[in-house]
C-alpha cells in the first residue's frame, strides 16, 4: 500500500494535486495578510464594475475588489469545513466505538438510531441542527458537523465490530484488560487509517455543505464572509456582474476538488475500472476454407488467451484441435484450469470480450466462428446450438419466469407466435421430466429445485432443434442421485434429437460412462484422445492418473484416495 | 453526506436460496416479501416516532430562552409572558407532548409567531410547488441515469470506445462534484444572462420550472448514472447472460428483458439514498431561483426563528423522505422477485 502512494502521489494527478494544495495552504495562510486591505477597501466611485485589468473580477456594491475577497475569504471558508470536518471525525469515531462495547440491548438502539439517521439527507439534518445553533459561523459549523456524525459512526461501528470479533481481542478480554483498554490497545490503531483516508472526503462534503449554509444566509454573518456568503451577495448582484456570484463559486468547486483529489490518493482503491479490451478473434492469414464440411464442430490449432494481472497475455488454451461428427457425444475431461470450458465456450462463441481466441479452422457445422456471425447465423446458433452451464441457479434469470425463458428462442428466431411457443414450452418441460409443467412454467427460478433448474436448463436447449448440445459440467452442482437423472434426461434428448453433446466434466467415471469419445486436457492441450471403452489402455501417464483417482470396488480403503501431483500417481497406477 | 460510491452486491452474489428464511409459524409460512414490507413499515414507524420526537424537541434544545430570542430584546415582559404561555411552554414537558400530538393529529401544527397565521395553511399553500419541483428533478434524474449508465456499461463491457467511455466517465465526476446551487449560479449566468433565453426567478409556467429542475437534477443524475454503471457491468458478468447470449438473442431483449430488471432492483437499493437527497437540494434551489416553496419557508423561518413554523416544515420534509423511502421498498419488493435483498 505504501509504494502504491507514493506511485499514485507520483503520478500526474498527484503532482497536480499536492501543487494545487500548497497553493490553497498559502492562500489560507497568507491571504488575509497580502488582500486583506484590498478585500476591505471600499471605493465608490468603482463600485459594481465588470472585470478589468486593475480587478479581473470586478468590484462589489461597494466597489471592493471580488477577487481580493474570494482570496481572503479561503482561511476563514476552510477552517471552518475542517472545524466541521474535526467535529464529525471526532464525534463520530467516539459514538462508534463506545457503541461496540455497550450492553447488547443499548447497542441495538444506538446502532438503529444511527441507521434511522443516515436514511435522511445530511441538508435536512445540517438544517435541524442549525435551528438548534441558530444562524452564526459557530452555529453552522456545530450543524455541518454534527449532521455528519452519523456517517462517520456508522463507519466506525462497522470497522471497530470486525475488530472485536476478532481473537486477540476476546484473549485480551479473558485476561482481564477492560473496556478502555481493548478501545485504547485494540480497537484504536486498527481502525484509525481507514478512518484517516475518508477525512478528506468528509472535508470535501463539509466544504460545500458549509457554503451552502452560507449561501442560505444561516452561516457565517456580514461583515465576516466566507465563499458561500460572497456567493449570497454575488447572485443578488448577478445581473451587474456575473462574475461576483461566479468567482466564489469557482473557489468553492476548486477547493472541494482538491479535497476529493486528496482523498482518492490517500485511499487504496483507485480504481479505474475500464474494461478490458474488445475481443478479437481472428483466424490465421492463409487458413484453408473449407465448404460444406460433414462435421458438427471443427477446429483446429485452437488457441485462447486473456489478459494476465501483469497487462501480458495468458495462453489458456494452445493449440486444441478436435471434431465432432453429427450425434457422437464427446467428453473432454481434466482438472479446473485445463482450458476445457474455455475451448468449449470458445466453440460456442460466448468468451467475454477480453479473450484473444485465434484459429485455423472453428467452425460450427458451415458457420465460422472465427467473425462475428450474421443475423441469419445468429438465428441459425440460437436453435441449433444448445449451452447447459455448471450451476443452473446463476445461469436461469432470476426476474424472469421459466416459461418466458423458454419461450423466446422459439419466438425470436423461429416466429413462432406466442401461444404456440407456450404450448411447445411445455411440451418441452414435460419431455424433460418436470412434473406440473403448467405450475413450473410460470414460476421463477428460485422457486424450483436443483434439479429441475438444470432440466429447465436442458429444456431451453430443446426448444430449438439442437445439432449440438455444449454440457458445461452440468452436473457438478448437484447431488448424486439428481445427477443420474440429469443424466438420463440428457440422454434421452440425444436420442430423440440426434443432436451431438460436448460433455465437460472433471469426473473421468462419469464421462467414460456417458460418452463415446474422451479427450484428455491438461494445460491448455489435448494430452490423449480414446474411445470410452478404451480407457484401461490409457497411455498417457496424465490419464491414468486420472483413471486411478476413480475409488472402485478393490480400492484399499486403508489408504488414502491418491492425489494428482508430481506424477507418482502416475507411478503408482503403473505398478 | 459522503456516500459511499460502493456498490451493492450485484445479483451473482445474493443468497437467493429461500430455504434460508429459516423456520416459521408452523402452518403458516409469511411470505418472504410480506415479512420484509413488514420489518420495513416498522422501522418507518420508529423513523416516524423519531422524526415527531425530534421536532417537537427543538424548541427545547435551542440554548437559552426561544421565545426572548424568538421576539428580540426589545419585546416587553407581558409579550414574552404571552407567547409563552400560547406555545404552550409554560406547561410541564409531559404535557407540552400530549398536546403537541394530538395537535398533529388534528392537523394543527400551531400559529406561525411572523405572520400569525395558522402553519398547517401555509405548508398546504408551499407544498405543492415543492413537490413539484422535487417530482420534475426525480423525472429528469431518473430517465437520464438509465439510459447514460447502461449505454456506458454495455460499450464498457464489449471493450469498445474506450475514449468515448473516460470522456463520459469524467463528465459524469465532474458532474457529481459540483453542489447543486452553484450548478444553478452557473445556468442563471449563462441561459438567463449570457444568452437569456430563459427566466431565472419565480414560479408558475413551464419556462420557469426548466433551470430550477435542470440544476436540481443534473448531479443526483449523474450519481445514479454511475450507480446504473456499474450495476448494468455487475448483470453482464452474470452467467445467466451467458445464457441469455447463447441464445443469439438480439441486443434489444438481452438488455431490456433480461439486464434491466435485475439492474434496476439492484441501482434502486444503493441510489435510494440519491432520490431522499433530491427532496432536501429543493432548499438550496429554492433560495437561488426565488421559488416560494417549503425550502424559502424553512430558511426564513430559522432566520426569524419562528419555531413553530420551523417544527412544521421539518416535520413535512422528513415525512415526504421518509414516504419516499417507504415507495422504494415497496417497489424493490414489487421488482423482484427471488426477493433475495429483501432477507436484509
Amino acid at each position: 500500500m505504501r509504494s502504491g502512494f507514493r506511485q499514485r502521489l507520483l503520478s500526474p494527478q498527484g503532482i497536480v494535486t499536492v501543487v494545487a494544495l500548497c497553493v490553497l495552504l498559502l492562500a489560507v495562510v497568507f491571504a488575509p495578510i497580502v488582500w486583506g486591505p484590498a478585500a476591505a477597501l471600499t471605493a465608490v466611485a468603482d463600485r459594481g464594475q465588470g472585470p478589468s485589468g486593475a480587478h479581473p473580477f470586478g468590484t462589489d456594491d461597494l466597489g471592493r475588489d471580488v477577487l481580493a475577497r474570494v482570496l481572503v475569504a479561503t482561511r476563514l471558508s476552510v477552517l471552518l469545513a475542517l472545524g466541521s470536518t474535526t467535529i464529525a471525525i471526532v464525534g463520530g469515531t467516539t459514538l462508534g466505538v463506545v457503541a461496540t462495547v455497550l450492553p447488547r440491548p443499548v447497542r441495538r438502539m444506538v446502532t438503529a438510531l444511527i441507521d434511522i439517521l443516515l436514511s435522511f439527507p445530511w441538508l435536512l439534518l445540517t438544517l435541524f441542527f442549525s435551528v438548534i445553533w441558530g444562524a452564526s459561523a459557530s452555529g453552522a459549523m456545530l450543524a455541518v458537523g454534527f449532521a455528519d456524525v452519523p456517517t462517520v459512526a456508522r463507519l466506525t461501528y462497522t470497522l471497530a465490530s470486525s475488530v472485536t470479533g476478532r481473537d486477540y481481542v476476546r484473549a485480551a478480554r479473558i485476561v482481564g484488560v477492560g473496556h478502555a483498554g481493548v478501545i485504547v490497545r485494540h480497537v484504536l490503531p486498527n481502525i484509525l487509517p481507514p478512518l484517516l483516508v475518508n477525512t478528506a472526503a468528509h472535508a470535501s462534503a463539509a466544504l460545500l455543505s458549509f457554503a451552502g449554509l452560507s449561501f442560505l444566509g444561516l452561516g457565517v454573518q456580514a461583515p465576516e464572509f466566507d465563499w458561500g456568503r460572497l456567493l449570497r451577495e454575488g447572485v443578488a448582484r448577478i445581473y451587474v456582474n456575473p462574475m461576483v456570484a461566479l468567482g466564489p463559486g469557482i473557489a468553492i468547486v476548486l477547493t472541494g476538488l482538491i479535497l476529493n483529489s486528496i482523498g482518492s490518493l490517500t485511499g487504496e482503491t483507485a480504481s479505474s475500472a475500464l474494461p478490458p479490451p474488445r475481443a478479437r478473434a481472428r483466424r490465421r492469414p492463409g487458413a484453408p476454407e473449407r465448404a460444406g464440411s460433414a462435421a458438427v464442430v471443427e477446429a483446429a490449432d485452437l488457441r485462447v488467451s486473456f489478459p494476465g494481472p501483469d497487462g501480458g497475455l495468458v495462453e489458456r488454451v494452445r493449440g486444441v484441435s478436435l471434431t465432432i461428427a453429427p450425434g457422437e457425444t464427446v467428453g473432454i475431461v481434466g482438472a479446473s484450469g485445463s482450458g476445457k470450458s474455455v475451448t468449449a465456450m470458445a466453440i460456442a462463441g460466448l468468451l467475454p470480450g477480453e479473450a484473444h481466441v485465434g484459429a485455423e479452422t472453428l467452425r460450427f457445422q458451415d458457420i465460422d466462428m472465427t467473425s462475428p456471425p450474421t443475423s441469419a447465423e445468429r438465428g441459425r446458433l440460437g436453435l441449433e446450438l444448445a449451452v447447459i452451464f455448471q450451476d443452473p441457479l446463476t445461469s436461469l434469470n432470476p426476474s424472469l419466469t421459466i416459461e418466458r425463458q423458454l419461450t423466446e428462442v422459439s419466438e425470436v428466431h423461429d416466429g413462432v407466435p406466442r401461444k404456440e411457443a407456450r404450448r411447445r414450452a411445455r411440451d418441452v418441460l414435460e419431455s424433460v421430466g418436470i412434473t406440473e409443467p403448467e405450475r413450473r412454467a410460470r414460476q421463477y427460478p428460485h422457486e424450483l429445485s436443483g434439479g429441475m433448474r438444470q432440466r429447465a436448463m436442458l429444456g431451453m436447449g430443446l426448444m430449438g432443434r439442437p445439432r449440438l448440445i455444449i454440457a458445461d459440467e452440468p452436473t457438478t452442482a448437484l447431488d448424486v442421485t439428481v445427477q443420474r437423472q440429469v443424466l438420463r434426461v440428457l440422454h434421452e434428448a440425444r436420442r430423440r434429437t440426434g443432436s451431438a453433446i460436448l460433455f465437460i466434466s472433471h469426473d473421468i467415471a462419469l464421462v467414460s460412462g456417458f460418452c463415446d469419445r474422451v479427450l484428455v486436457m491438461k494445460d491448455g492441450e489435448i494430452v490423449e484422445e480414446l474411445a470410452a471403452s478404451g480407457l484401461a489402455q490409457a497411455a498417457h501417464p496424465y490419464t491414468r492418473a486420472l483413471v486411478a483417482c476413480v475409488p472402485h470396488m478393490t480400492t484399499d480403503r486403508s489408504r488414502p484416495l491418491p492425489v494428482i501431483g508430481d506424477g507418482d500417481v502416475a507411478e503408482e497406477a503403473r505398478a | 453526506m459522503a456516500i459511499p460510491p460502493g456498490a451493492a452486491p450485484g445479483p451473482a452474489s445474493l443468497p437467493a436460496d429461500l430455504t434460508r428464511v429459516g423456520p416459521a409459524l408452523p402452518g403458516r409460512r409469511p411470505s418472504p416479501r410480506a415479512s420484509f414490507l413488514l420489518r420495513r413499515s416498522g422501522r418507518a414507524l420508529v423513523s416516524l416516532g423519531v422524526v415527531v420526537a425530534a421536532t417537537f424537541l427543538v424548541v427545547h434544545l435551542v440554548p437559552g430562552d426561544p421565545v426572548r430570542a424568538a421576539l428580540g430584546p426589545s419585546a416587553t415582559p407581558e409579550l414574552v409572558q404571552r407567547t409563552r404561555a400560547e406555545l404552550g411552554l409554560d406547561k410541564p414537558a409531559l404535557q407540552q407532548f400530549a398536546d403537541y400530538l394530538s395537535g398533529l393529529l388534528r392537523g394543527d401544527l400551531g400559529i406561525s409567531l411572523r405572520s400569525h397565521r395558522p402553519v398547517s395553511a401555509t405548508l398546504a399553500e408551499r407544498f405543492p410547488t415543492t413537490l413539484t419541483l422535487a417530482g420534475l428533478a426525480f423525472l429528469v434524474a431518473a430517465l437520464g441515469a438509465v439510459p447514460i449508465g447502461v449505454a456506458t456499461a454495455v460499450s464498457a463491457w464489449g471493450g469498445r470506445r474506450r475514449s468515448l467511455h473516460s470522456v463520459v466517465s469524467w463528465l459524469l465526476g465532474g458532474l457529481i462534484a459540483i453542489p447543486n446551487f452553484l450548478l444553478a449560479v452557473g445556468f442563471i449566468a449563462l441561459f438567463g444572462i449570457t444568452m437569456n433565453v430563459l427566466p431565472v426567478a419565480g414560479w408558475g409556467g413551464a419556462a420557469e420550472a426548466v433551470l430550477p429542475a435542470a440544476a436540481l437534477a443534473i448531479g443526483p443524475m449523474a450519481y445514479l448514472a454511475r450507480i446504473v454503471h456499474v450495476e448494468m457491468l455487475a448483470v453482464l458478468g452474470t452467467p445467466y447472460m451467458t445464457t441469455a447470449r447463447s441464445k443469439r438473442l438480439p441486443a434489444r431483449l438481452l438488455y431490456l428483458r433480461h439486464a434491466l430488471p435485475n439492474m434496476i432492483t439492484a441501482a434502486l437499493a444503493s441510489g435510494g439514498l440519491i432520490l431522499t437527497g433530491l427532496v432536501a437540494g429543493t432548499v438550496l434551489i429554492e433560495a437561488v431561483f426565488v421559488i416560494p416553496g417549503l425550502g424559502s419557508t424553512i430558511v426564513a423561518s430559522i432566520t426569524a426563528k419562528d419555531y413553530p413554523m420551523i417544527q412544521g416544515v421539518v416535520l413535512v420534509y422528513a415525512l415526504l423522505v421518509l414516504a419516499l423511502n417507504l415507495l422504494i421498498d415497496l417497489a424493490l419488493s414489487g421488482l423482484d422477485p427471488r426477493s433475495s435483498i429483501m432477507e436484509g
